[in-house]
Formats: structure tokens, C-alpha cells, sequence
């Protein structure tokens, strides 16, 4: 019987290449009964592609996978599931046209007499979720539930086939923070029940929460690993990237000159009866802080006019606009890098080149035909400035990684000289290098004078980059924090509908 | 460009094909026919394959040119107009109901695919309503007018071949319509919003326009494509004429290298996906086969997207390989 001490699962000197790119050299992990290993690295650090060999959905090139002694190879997801390896993706593979029970058992749907046997699947389905706490009607369309609920579903339907070991891979990148603490309960409740977990995050303030251990990866090597009493921000930094983690410098160039942009009584489709003021200074980065579903995106969107507003006023240097579409308020000196950066930020089948050149065409067009030289340099200066790593300016936006498509995506507004950046979790998914350069890239337009609006999710972005921070909670402004009042606690007290502490 | 030697190698095995099953194909009578169908299916072809590259679609064109032909027709010999005031009506027709088809398809959000479709039958009942559902034709009259759909201009030095005027037409347009589509930033919007419209918008662009304008391309050219016909074959049956020319420019855009999804073609391609459509239609019926046309036209499309899909995989195969050597 697997006694505590014997490995559930051993890697060892697992390696995989791909065309141009050695994903894994020689990576070693364990991972025990009943423990979370929290599985951390940069982005192309090779964790996905440990997974995926885990997961069965690619082969190894060398090395071996042991699964309670013996080794094991899969060469089909279906492999790795009947063996009790379950994989949830970040994007969650659930049919959501489907009602929850049929999204359970999907694909292994008990039959009588040739047809589905829906009793059977609602009368298991409702058993799963009783064991993992969700009293939701297994009868409930996928695509009505909330996104914590729909990841929920998926661990059920990992459950339904008796995985012993989950991977999860960011699973708490859309939840809420309530939905997040859930996940945690489940997660300790698994544990208990002697289910091992893969957790991986970018988030190190969740591994310190819940990781029985860390296993860092970089550039597809083991980097280090750490034990419970060693899972410490600065530590896991440190191994991921290899040198110490900067210490960003205050900053407070606010009240010094005229607001460039002023909001006042913005109210968003999503929270009508929410009135939003606030204003920024040229050279001032502000913060946005909330909850995930707290309104930030709906307010960048409404100023750059994606979803127009539904009442109060913008300035913008003084001039009132009224931003109908993007293009409007392009024309006033703003620019939006939006937080999916797939859906709306690239056109991924055209050339890096094409990518940074598309706002700037209009303006540097010679009587409606295009300026391949002006597009030229101005792709070429975009690609120095942001130190996109691409082959070349023609190379397709598909083939960069997440960072560098980020670095694109900012990268075509620099041409536009906008006076207000927006920027919507400008460093989600990407990894701590391309963050790094972001944040300068931040600092120094800010110091150029242009106004930066961000909003993100992470608090130690929000700690470190703000001269000020904006806090939403629930569609409204739930209160300002300058710099010197900017600390987590204030932060998140606002953020779940607390109040800001009385200041003298 | 790989695609289009694809596409283009099918074009020559086709015509060696039935030159060597029979000789009478290679006679230059049937050829300048064939590529004056080639210049008349091409020009609307190159319409519908701007709205393809949205990543929409136009049913419509066949009962659209239905409406022209019946159109001019009935202005020219029934009402008297002019010429150039005729033209410029039917042109000018077109034109509306490709702006009215973009209006729809971009500020009601209808899908292409349901607008266009009830254009089909809409445009067909409206030719038949205006003639009375009579043939109507031209006569011996409009010899001038008729000369840009039936005429041939001589190539220097060259005797017993010359160039039909329908074919010079598709020339021009196509030369301005890859103008249009590679070197304006209007043709640059048009392909960024065919891939990603969102990310278009999200850049500045306004996609409504640029999708209305795609659509009033496709029928200013189904129009003109209309006037061609109706001029070549003197008489407009308006129940029939032009029925299912929309699909026969939609499988010429496609098997020149449009992606129905949008954002992917080049007009040479589509040119030469209208000659192989006609090139074949002429062998079917040299070879004395037309039962079998459709069956025909129907396989060797299927097997030209099928080898090309394939050819792409090996392509993509290919240069993994080599990469994996090269690193």
C-alpha cells in the first residue's frame, strides 16, 4: 500500500525538444499523497510542457515517468485520465451549451438500451458535487453558471473518474476572490481525502497560501525547490529569475501640474447607477484596484469608447469628448492596451510589423495608400523601444510568445504619442523578464508626461507602480489611495467593501 | 504565392488534358470564348471575394445580375432611356443594394448569409415583376454597347487570336482591385478585420465602413458583371438568368485561396480559380459530357481544397523538420 514517504508520482530527467527550442532538459519532480506541489517558473520555463507530458497530450523525447513505482508512458490524454492524471486548463474545456450533469460525464455517457441515461448522470453528477460542497442543480446550463462554478465542474468531472492526481494550471486567474478562498477549501479537502495536486500560478502570494512545496523550473532546468517553512515571496522570485527581485522606488508627481484627463460622474452599461470620478496628471500612473467583476475593465472601456458610456463627462486636456467608438477617442490622444490581448489587442495570422503599424495608418497615409516606409521605421523603432524578441519585423504575431505579443501590443500605441495610456492587466500571463520591462516602459513614458491609467489584479503591482491608486468595489469608486496611504490592507478593505481608514 | 501555383498547375493539366482528348478545344474560337466567360465569371468573382474576405458572403449576386440585365434591358427598349443614363441607373442600383446588405449586415449585426439569401430571392422576384416575366432582349440595336461584352481587340503582331473585350475588363478592375486590396490602408483594414475584427476596432478602425464598402464592391461588380452578361447573350429570361452565378464565383474565390473565415485571398488567384471553373465547364463540354458538369465541377473542387490542404500540412511538416535540424 502506498505508505507516506513513497512517491506517487516520480519524474525523472524527463527531457522534451521541440524545433529550435529545448523545452525540458533533464527535469526531475515527486510529488507525494495528499500534497500540493506548487510548480512555479517564468513563462517558457517548460511548466506547460511538463504538464502536457503529464497530462498525455505530447510525448517526451527522453526520461521516465513513474507512477507509483511503475513507469508509465501516455500517448493520449484518455491514457493519462484511465491512469488518474486529470489536467484543468487555464481556459476551461467545458461545453457550455450542455447542462452540468452532461458536461460530467461527457464522452463516457452511461447508455440504456442504447440512449443516454440522463437519471443515472444527474443521480451520480448530484453525489460528486454534495462531495465537493456545490449545491448547484446538475440540471443548470454550463453557460449560466459563474466561472468559479464552471472550474468547479471541472474538478468534479476529474473526480467522476477517480483522478488521483489534479493539475491545475492557473486556476484562479478569472475568479473572485470568494471563489478563490473556495477553491482553497476544496483543494485542503482533496488533500485530505489523499488527492495530490500540480499547482501551478504566477501568483506567489496564493503558492505561500497553499503549497505544501515548491518546485521551480527555469529555462526548462530545475531551478531549486523549497519546503513549507522556506515558501517565501523573495525566495521563489530569486529562484525563478536568478538574481534579487528590484526594489521599486516611491514616486508621488501628483498635484504638481493641470489633470490631463478629468472623469466626472462616468457611469458604465454594466453599473448605470454608479457614478465614477477621478482625474490624472500628465506623468502620473494610477492604479486601479478591485475585485475581478468590480467594474475597472468597464470603465477603461467606456473612456476609450469600446462600450460608450451611459452618462457623465471626460476631459481630456481641457476639451470635452464623448467617445463613441475606439476611434474617437484614439483621436483625442488615448490608447487602450486591453486585457485580452488575443481578442483584442493582435491580429495573430499578420506580421509583427503589421500589428504595430495598424493605428498609426490612417494618420500616416498618403492620400488613402499605405506609407511602407513611414510603417518601416516606425515598426522597426517599436521593435528597439519594446525589445520585442522576434526573428524579424515579417514574422507572424502567432508565433511570439505571450510577453512579446504584450510588447507588441503596447508597443503600436507608441507611435500614436498618446497623452492617457489605459492599460488592462497589462501583465497577465506573461513572465517576470517581459513584466519587468513593461513596468519600465511604464515609468518612463510616465516621465515623458503621459498619463497612465492600469488596472490590475496583482497587488504587488498595484503596491509598486501607483503614484495613486483608484479602488473598485462593485461598479463604484470605493475610495483614493495616495502613495502614502497605499498599503495592501487599505487596499483590499476598500476592494471588498470596507471603508477607508478616518484621516485626520 | 503557393497556393496560387497550385491552383495554377490545375489550370494547365486541365487545358493538356482536353487538348490532347480532343483537338478541337485548342481552336482559337473556343478559346477567346472561354476566356471571355473567364473575364465575365472573374470580374464578379473578384466582387464576392472582397466580401469573403470579411468573412461574410453574397448569395445574391446571381439574382442581383438577374435585376441588371433584366434592368437595362427594360430601360434601354421599353422606357428609351440613353445609354450612359441606363448604365448609370443599373450601376447606380447595384450600388445601393450593396450599401443596403452592409448597413445590414454591420449596424443590425444580420448575418451575411441570411441578408444575402433573401436578396436571392428578393432580386428575383423584382426582375420578374418588372418584365412581366417575359424574355426581353436587346435586338439588333446597342451594336456599340454590345461591343464591350462580345467585341475582341487584336494583339499586335499576333493573327486569328484576339482578346475579348470581357476578359480586358476583369483585367482592369483586377488591376485596380489589387491596388485596392496591397497597397491602401483601406485593403490593410479590410484583412486585419477579416482575421480579428475586435482587434481591428480596438485600433482605430472603423470596421462598420469598410465592411459596407466590401459589400457595395461585390455588387457594383455582380452589377457590371450583369450589363456584361445581359449584352453577350442579347436576351434576359429574367426567371433564369444568372441563377447560380453566385456560386460559381464563390467556388472560383475559394479555390483561388479565399478562407470563407475571412482575411486570407489574393485576386490572382481568384482569377484563376474563375478560368479553371469555366476551363472545365468548356472540357465538359467539348468532351461531350455535360450530363456529368456538376458531378465534374463539384469533385474537382473538392479535390483541389482537399490536395491543397494537404500539400499545406506537408509544407508546415516540412519546415518543423527543418528547424529541428537547423537548431
Amino acid at each position: 500500500m502506498g505508505n507516506v514517504g513513497e512517491a506517487l508520482l516520480e519524474i525523472r530527467e524527463l527531457s522534451k525538444q521541440f524545433p529550435g527550442v529545448r523545452a525540458l532538459q533533464r527535469v526531475s519532480l515527486s510529488l507525494y499523497p495528499g500534497e500540493v506541489l506548487a510548480v512555479i517558473g517564468e513563462n517558457g520555463a517548460g511548466k506547460s510542457t511538463l504538464m502536457k507530458i503529464l497530462a498525455g497530450v505530447q510525448l517526451a523525447d527522453s526520461g521516465e515517468v513513474r507512477l507509483r513505482g511503475e513507469p508509465m508512458q501516455f500517448s493520449s490524454v484518455k491514457e493519462a485520465l484511465q491512469a488518474g492524471i486529470a489536467l484543468i486548463h487555464q481556459e476551461l474545456n467545458l461545453a457550455d451549451n450542455l447542462d452540468v450533469g452532461a458536461n460530467i460525464f461527457l464522452g463516457r455517457e452511461p447508455r440504456k438500451w442504447g440512449l443516454i441515461d440522463t437519471g443515472a448522470i444527474h443521480r451520480a453528477s448530484r453525489v460528486l458535487l454534495d462531495e465537493l460542497g456545490l449545491a448547484i442543480p446538475t440540471r443548470t446550463l454550463v453557460s449560466r453558471l459563474p466561472i468559479g462554478h464552471q472550474q468547479m465542474v471541472e474538478i468534479a468531472k476529474a473526480l467522476s473518474v477517480n483522478a488521483r492526481i489534479l493539475i491545475m494550471d492557473e486556476p484562479t486567474s478569472s475568479l473572485t476572490q470568494h471563489e478563490t478562498d473556495r477553491l482553497y477549501a476544496l483543494i485542503r479537502d482533496l488533500k485530505a481525502k489523499g488527492v495530490s495536486i500540480i499547482y501551478i500560478s504566477h501568483r506567489l502570494g496564493e503558492v505561500k497560501e497553499i503549497a505544501d512545496r515548491v518546485a521551480v523550473l527555469r529555462d526548462g532546468k530545475n531551478a531549486g525547490a523549497l519546503d513549507k517553512d522556506e515558501i517565501e515571496h523573495d525566495a521563489m522570485v530569486r529562484l525563478m529569475v536568478g538574481r534579487e527581485p528590484i526594489q521599486h522606488e516611491p514616486r508621488n508627481r501628483h498635484g504638481k501640474v493641470e489633470p490631463v484627463l478629468e472623469v466626472e460622474g462616468l457611469t458604465t452599461q454594466t453599473y448605470p447607477n454608479h457614478a465614477i470620478s477621478f482625474t490624472v496628471a500628465p506623468g502620473e500612473i494610477v492604479g486601479m484596484a478591485g475585485l475581478v467583476g468590480a467594474g475597472r475593465t468597464e470603465i477603461l472601456e467606456a473612456l476609450f469608447g469600446v462600450t460608450p458610456a451611459t452618462g457623465g463627462t471626460i476631459r481630456v486636456g481641457g476639451a470635452v469628448i464623448n467617445p463613441r467608438v475606439p476611434r474617437h477617442a484614439i483621436d483625442a490622444g488615448l490608447a487602450l492596451v486591453p486585457e485580452d490581448r488575443k481578442q483584442h489587442g493582435l491580429v495573430l495570422e499578420m506580421m509583427v510589423r503589421e500589428n504595430l503599424s495598424l493605428p498609426a495608418l490612417r494618420r500616416d497615409q498618403r492620400k488613402g495608400f499605405l506609407n511602407r516606409r513611414a510603417e518601416r521605421s516606425l515598426s522597426d523603432a517599436a521593435i528597439e523601444q519594446m525589445n520585442v524578441k522576434t526573428p524579424s519585423a515579417s514574422q507572424l504575431m502567432q508565433f511570439l510568445s505571450g510577453g512579446n505579443q504584450q510588447k507588441v501590443v503596447l508597443g503600436k500605441w507608441l507611435a500614436m504619442k498618446p497623452r492617457v495610456l489605459l492599460l488592462d492587466e497589462p501583465t497577465r500571463g506573461i513572465d517576470v523578464g517581459a513584466k519587468r520591462e513593461i513596468y519600465r516602459l511604464m515609468e518612463s513614458l510616465a516621465e515623458q508626461g503621459v498619463a497612465i491609467v492600469f488596472v490590475s489584479s496583482e497587488m504587488e503591482e498595484i503596491l509598486t507602480m501607483s503614484d495613486r491608486a483608484l479602488v473598485v468595489h462593485e461598479g463604484a469608486l470605493a475610495g483614493i489611495l495616495n502613495h502614502d496611504e497605499l498599503t495592501e490592507e487599505a487596499v483590499m478593505r476598500l476592494a471588498t467593501g470596507g471603508h477607508a481608514l478616518a484621516t485626520p | 504565392m503557393k497556393k496560387i501555383l497550385g491552383i495554377f498547375g490545375l489550370l494547365v493539366f486541365i487545358i493538356v488534358f482536353t487538348a490532347i482528348m480532343n483537338p478541337n478545344f485548342l481552336t482559337a474560337y473556343n478559346i477567346q470564348n472561354t476566356i471571355r466567360w473567364t473575364g465575365l465569371f472573374g470580374i464578379i468573382s473578384i466582387g464576392v471575394a472582397f466580401v469573403i474576405m470579411t468573412g461574410g458572403i453574397d448569395l445574391s449576386i446571381g439574382s442581383l445580375i438577374g435585376l441588371v440585365g433584366a434592368s437595362l434591358a427594360w430601360l434601354l427598349t421599353v422606357q428609351g432611356v440613353s445609354v450612359p443614363l441606363a448604365l448609370f441607373l443599373v450601376l447606380f442600383m447595384s450600388l445601393a443594394i450593396g450599401f443596403f446588405h452592409g448597413i445590414l449586415v454591420t449596424k443590425l449585426r444580420l448575418q451575411p448569409f441570411v441578408v444575402t439569401l433573401c436578396g436571392l430571392l428578393l432580386y428575383r422576384g423584382l426582375a420578374r415583376l418588372l418584365t412581366g416575366d417575359q424574355s426581353i432582349g436587346f435586338g439588333s440595336a446597342f451594336e456599340g454597347l454590345r461591343f464591350l461584352a462580345t467585341g475582341r481587340i487584336p494583339i499586335p503582331f499576333v493573327t486569328g487570336f484576339a482578346l475579348p473585350m470581357p476578359f480586358l475588363i476583369m483585367a482592369g478592375i483586377a488591376v485596380i482591385a489589387i491596388i485596392l486590396l496591397n497597397f491602401t490602408i483601406y485593403g490593410r483594414y479590410l484583412l486585419a478585420l477579416g482575421r480579428n475584427e475586435n482587434a481591428a476596432r480596438y485600433s482605430g478602425i472603423n470596421t462598420d465602413r469598410v465592411t459596407i464598402f466590401a459589400y457595395m464592391i461585390c455588387s457594383l461588380l455582380a452589377g457590371l458583371g450583369g450589363v456584361l452578361f445581359a449584352l453577350d447573350v442579347n436576351s434576359v429570361q429574367p426567371s433564369g438568368f444568372g441563377e447560380f452565378y453566385e456560386l460559381y464565383a464563390i467556388a472560383a474565390a475559394v479555390l483561388g485561396g479565399c478562407s470563407l473565415r475571412g482575411g486570407e485571398g489574393t485576386i490572382l488567384g481568384v482569377i484563376i480559380g474563375a478560368a479553371v471553373m469555366r476551363f472545365l465547364a468548356n472540357a465538359i463540354n467539348i468532351l461531350g459530357i455535360t450530363h456529368m458538369e456538376f458531378a465534374i465541377i463539384g469533385a474537382v473542387i473538392l479535390a483541389g481544397v482537399i490536395v491543397d490542404e494537404l500539400v499545406k500540412r506537408w509544407v508546415e511538416h516540412r519546415r518543423a523538420l527543418a528547424r529541428a535540424v537547423g537548431g
